[in-house]
């Protein structure tokens, strides 16, 4: 092999060119860049995939009629529709259709905040045991009735259940007063083998089998019981949380580099790790209490769109909650349709529509 | 002065790492610190941002205590290249010396806008202009820790922390790398594992043996024989270079004697 000549030193004022061309500038492919572009792209996807979703259904309905009942029913706009129409419209689906959105939102913005929160690509809202957690009380409160959880009801045990784990999983994860991200992984993980394994020993005691049946259907997540009145709390709090943590992009960006690398870039990572750790685990809790555990969903989201947009926060932040939101509306209308007229636990249908599509980006990402 | 520090002890849970070091870098000094693996050189360094804080002395930018400084007002004043800092995910050049810009840019600022100079000219400076969108993982090591001095650039601090910037690299990026330092004429401290390369591009160096500072000085006074058999272990003969006239070690083998033979049908 040659070795460089003054001369090649010299004219290689523009980084170590082969001789005689320029080298491709790689590295692009397969990444869109353009915001303005893609975020109104996404939102009219997101849009027009609701109104598909709440068309779909054990009865369907035409889209056309969607959109009436709609019009009429925000600006009282066109003649009255069907009272059967506006019964499945606006009083059954489009609740559910929308917490869809919103559990997909926020479950997508959670992921991407832990993941560079505790720089490690598997972070996913249920890593610091905030899940299992609240599956374990869902699961008493279920089991047990709702006097074993001092009369709450499945929804507010489970959330209770989140935030205690919360806390235990932050508190064993500090040392010399700060929380170490390994540490916390370990923790989380941990932790959510103790709750599962006491979920299990719950359902395993308890003598009833249609109980049994109703925890395994919460535990991988469902949106049957979703109305107007349980959709705007989570609604508020992914709202707020994704307002909060706009301005903060560039701050994630600099954690996902490092601890040392962050304070460097003027970031105070403990204060914000532990601020950005609560916001994301108290969005969980919200989100799994009205929901259940929908797995993959903040895990895989946050990956996907990394692969096409980049893993700038900027970009990221804004384009995983577009795609989580519209991923879970069409997974929320397959689980219930597919098996027509019962319906499937979505957890299932987010993974086994996720796993797929994501190798299959994964093998061209690394094609490229 | 850029950056002092006076008597400054760390410990790590409860153990001694550094006792009682005081250092100094003024302006446009390029400062070397050197000494065994273990002897508490990234430690010390680590001070100044506060990844660590001392356990005793102090440790001042510009005169002001980094205690009584916000995080960005410590960015603004100095800026480190760490080991191993490269971002976990796929950022691509452009995006990284972008963060250089963070402790600057008001919430929601673009890095598009006020910020599009200071990058472009880091980006320049480093000669990775050409390689703007590419992403970090495609770049040689060379290059990735070009990009990381273009961070460091771009957050225009007028005093720069490297912390074995050359580890990894072949010896034409190393002194590419050192040399691009020399050109900067900024106030730099920086640790070195290669004893002529800190003799060449430092103009003063400080050794750090078991938590302590032993010696400070110019390179052809502080890396006297003795003083590197009793840090390092190892005999050494200091010549002096015969292209630049600075000192030069020429390392003894280790008193064991020659390693030994490889076995029979190996190597050549």
């Amino acid at each position: 092999m040659r070795r460089q000549t003054p001369a090649d030193v010299r004219a290689d004022t523009a980084g170590r060119r082969p001789p005689g061309g320029r080298r491709p500038v790689r590295g692009r492919r397969g990444r869109i860049t353009s915001l303005p572009v893609v975020i109104p792209l996404l939102f009219l996807l997101l849009l027009v995939t609701v109104c598909a979703a709440v068309a779909v259904g054990s009865v369907g309905v035409r889209p056309a009629t969607v959109l009436d009942v709609v019009a009429h029913r925000l600006v009282g706009a066109g003649p009255p529709p069907a009272v059967m129409d506006d019964q499945i419209v606006w009083n059954l689906r489009l609740p559910r259709v929308l917490l869809a959105a919103v559990v997909g939102a926020g479950l997508a913005v959670v992921g991407v905040t832990l993941q560079a929160t505790v720089r490690n690509p598997l972070a996913d809202p249920y890593v610091l045991g905030v899940s299992a957690g609240a599956g374990l009380m869902a699961a008493v409160a279920i089991t047990l009735g709702s006097a074993a959880v001092a009369g709450l009801s499945t929804s507010a045990a489970a959330f209770v259940g989140a935030l205690a784990a919360t806390a235990a999983v932050l508190g064993l994860s500090r040392r010399a007063g700060r929380v170490v991200p390994s540490r916390l992984v370990l923790a989380g993980v941990t932790l959510s083998y103790l709750f599962t394994g006491a979920t299990s020993f719950v359902i395993f005691r308890g003598s009833n089998a249609e109980a049994a049946h109703s925890v395994l259907f919460w535990l991988l997540g469902s949106l049957s019981e979703s109305s107007w009145s349980n959709l705007s709390l989570p609604a508020a709090a992914v709202l707020i949380v994704g307002l909060c943590l706009m301005p903060r992009t560039r701050t994630l960006n600099a954690l996902a580099a490092g601890d040392d690398a962050a304070l460097s870039l003027g970031v105070p990572v403990h204060r914000v790790r532990v601020r950005l750790l609560i916001t994301a685990s108290l969005l969980t809790g919200v989100l799994v209490a009205v929901s259940g555990g929908i797995g993959f969903v903040g895990l895989v989201v946050p990956h996907l769109v990394r692969l096409v947009v980049g893993p700038d926060h900027r970009r990221l932040l804004p384009t995983a909650l577009l795609v989580g939101a519209t991923y879970l509306v069409v997974a929320d209308a397959l689980s219930r349709v597919l098996v027509r007229p019962e319906e499937l636990p979505i957890g299932i249908v987010t993974a086994v529509l996720g796993a797929p599509a994501f190798l299959w980006l994964l093998r061209r990402s690394e094609a490229s | 002065m850029r950056l002092s520090l006076s008597g400054v002890s760390v410990r790590i849970g409860s153990h001694p790492v550094v006792e009682g070091c005081d250092l100094t870098v003024g302006d446009g000094e390029r400062v070397g610190l050197v000494g065994p693996n273990g002897s508490g050189k990234t430690s010390l360094l680590r001070t100044v941002h506060r990844a660590l804080d001392p356990f005793a002395g102090r440790v001042a930018l510009r005169g002001d205590d980094v205690k009584a400084l916000g995080q960005r007002e410590i960015a603004r004043r100095a800026a480190l290249v760490a080991q191993d800092s490269a971002p976990d995910f796929d950022f691509t050049v452009e995006e990284v010396v972008a963060m250089g810009r963070g402790p600057w840019l008001r919430t929601f600022e673009s890095a598009t806008g006020r910020a599009a100079a200071p990058i472009a000219a880091a980006l320049e400076r480093v000669r990775l202009a050409d390689h703007r969108t590419r992403r970090l993982s495609t770049l040689s090591g060379g290059e990735r820790q070009r990009a990381l001095v273009a961070r460091a650039l771009a957050q225009e601090s007028p005093l720069l922390l490297l912390d074995e910037p050359t580890n990894h690299l072949d010896v034409y990026a190393a002194l590419e790398l050192l040399e691009l330092v020399r050109g900067l004429g900024r106030a730099t401290l920086c640790v070195l594992h290669d004893l002529n390369l800190a003799a060449a591009y430092c103009d003063r160096l400080y050794v750090l043996h078991r938590g302590r500072i032993v010696a400070d000085g110019p390179p052809a006074e502080v890396l006297h024989p003795d003083l590197v058999r009793t840090v390092f272990g190892v005999a050494c003969t200091q010549l002096t270079h015969p292209v630049t006239g600075g000192p030069l070690l020429a390392f003894s083998p280790l008193p064991g004697g020659p390693l030994p033979a490889p076995a029979e049908g190996a190597g050549r």
